[in-house]
């Protein structure tokens, strides 16, 4: 028997491990749901939160160059951070939850975002802008009807780019037990490289990043209906 | 604080460095598996980089190639790859961070060669350059500084990423942070936490100010010409 086994292959290399297994996908569909529900949950938490944080930053750092400096210096010192590490240092304050992973999401985030909001308020024109003045628009007038606006394009494209980036690093979210569908790659990781789990998870995140990318996109062109003759 | 005295009791402990899996051995893992990431990276991305932004085609590509790549969790990848018949390991990671590492180099070399002025090309063309010459004397010194962006980014963002392959029983300093959550140790997470991110630091430093010695012409600091063009690279800016 020993000596049988010893010229037989591995088990885990006889055992048939196909890396697409719809049955996988339609057995285990209520493992599936509530882990992409986390995924989607914590990546639109992420966003919304980062959104929230980054526009007031970047009006800030609009007014002043003095501000600008340090707010932008700042989210390339947090965006160095690899996520593990950034999780590794939330995690001893807010212990093994999603608020964790949370945290460590709406912070690089707000990176990607704070850049894109202040790139597309700069890119309003100045003469626009007096304009805007000239008209006796107020502060906040000029800010909601005319700036905001013209900002929308690259305003969009951060978002774009925060979400797809933001879905993807859900998954790190394994270490402390809240990683959405990445808890499916480790998961069949450890369950004896249970290929078809992995890829379930693997492409689950890939849908669910160009899901969401082709809805911003579609948002951004319903939102700015005057660029569409001259962009497409 | 406890848990930073926690951190800093194990960083201050010799044995911590330089037992078997101490730092100094993790950390040895962890830059070998970068730097032949970044290096095959390099390898790849820049030749065809250099090519599509000297013909001047295949733009979409290059910007499709990058924002694809930044919707594939680096997860998937490091444990797809550790699931192949390669097995898991320090192949497995190097060919897995080497194939995220490849968009950013390659987008931003072709968007270095892509960016330079033509009359400067039609000028070495008028002065009897061949097409090889102008490739390699006028574009790539023009070049340059935007192709060692994308380097650094690539290089910043693989020392950043290769943390996670502890997560698939890989190697380097991801280890001690995931070691510290399994054994509930969180002065070890902490400090694990506190070397990679020094070590992506210093990566970042380091290769800013080697792309700043590279840089012909004027110089300045490299940080501010990375953000003035970042946008018009259609965004080399990857997940970690």
């Amino acid at each position: 028997m020993l000596s049988a086994a010893s010229t037989m292959v591995l088990a885990v290399d006889a055992a048939p491990n196909p890396w697409f297994d719809p049955s996988y996908v339609s057995g285990n569909w209520d493992t599936i749901l509530p882990l992409l529900g986390e995924h989607v949950r914590l990546t639109v938490a992420a966003v919304v939160l980062g959104t929230v944080l980054a526009f007031p930053l970047a009006l800030l750092a609009r007014r002043s160059r003095w501000l600008a400096g340090p707010v932008l210096g700042l989210s390339t010192l947090i965006y160095t951070i690899p996520s593990l590490a950034m999780f590794a240092f939330v995690a001893p304050v807010t212990g093994l939850t999603a608020t964790t992973v949370l945290i460590g999401l709406v912070l690089y985030s707000l990176v990607i975002l704070v850049r894109n909001f202040l790139a597309g308020l700069q890119s309003v024109p100045a003469d626009v802008r007096e304009a805007a003045l000239g008209m006796g628009y107020g502060r906040a007038r000029t800010l909601w009807q005319v700036e905001v606006p013209l900002a929308l394009p690259s305003i969009m494209a951060g978002l774009r780019v925060a979400t797809v980036s933001t879905v993807a690093l859900v998954t790190v979210g394994v270490i402390v037990g809240h990683g959405g569908l990445g808890q499916l790659i480790t998961g069949g990781f450890a369950a004896n490289f249970y290929r078809a789990e992995i890829v379930t998870g693997a492409v689950g995140c890939v849908l669910l990043a160009l899901l969401a990318d082709l809805l911003l996109a579609w948002v951004g062109r319903a939102l700015t209906p005057w660029s569409r003759g001259a962009r497409s | 604080m406890n848990l930073l005295q926690d951190a800093v009791r194990y960083l201050n402990d010799p044995f911590n460095w330089t037992r078997a899996n101490g730092i100094v051995e993790l950390l040895g893992q962890h830059l070998r598996i970068s730097a032949l990431a970044v290096l095959a990276a390099m390898a790849i991305g820049i030749p065809v980089g250099a090519l599509l932004g000297h013909v001047g085609r295949g733009g979409g590509f290059a910007v499709a190639l990058s924002n694809v790549s930044r919707a594939v969790p680096t997860l998937a990848l490091l444990t797809v790859f550790a699931v192949t018949p390669i097995g898991f390991g320090p192949t497995a990671t190097t060919i897995a961070l080497a194939l995220f590492a490849v968009p950013p180099v390659l987008t931003n070399t072709y968007v270095g060669f892509r960016g330079v002025d033509r009359d400067v090309v039609e000028a070495s063309r008028a002065m009897g350059m061949s097409g090889r010459q102008v490739l390699l004397r006028a574009e790539l010194p023009l070049a340059t500084p935007l192709m060692m962006t994308g380097v650094r980014t690539a290089a910043v963002q693989v020392v950043a990423t290769a943390t996670l392959a502890a997560l698939v029983a890989g190697g380097g300093l991801g280890r001690i942070i995931t070691l510290g959550f399994r054994q509930q140790d969180y002065g070890a997470v902490l400090a694990g936490a506190i070397v990679v991110a020094v070590l992506a630091l210093l990566t970042e430093l380091l290769l800013a100010a080697v792309s700043w010695a590279l840089t012909p012409g004027e110089k300045r600091l490299p940080f501010g010409r990375v953000r003035a063009r970042r946008a018009a690279a259609a965004g080399a800016a990857a997940q970690r």
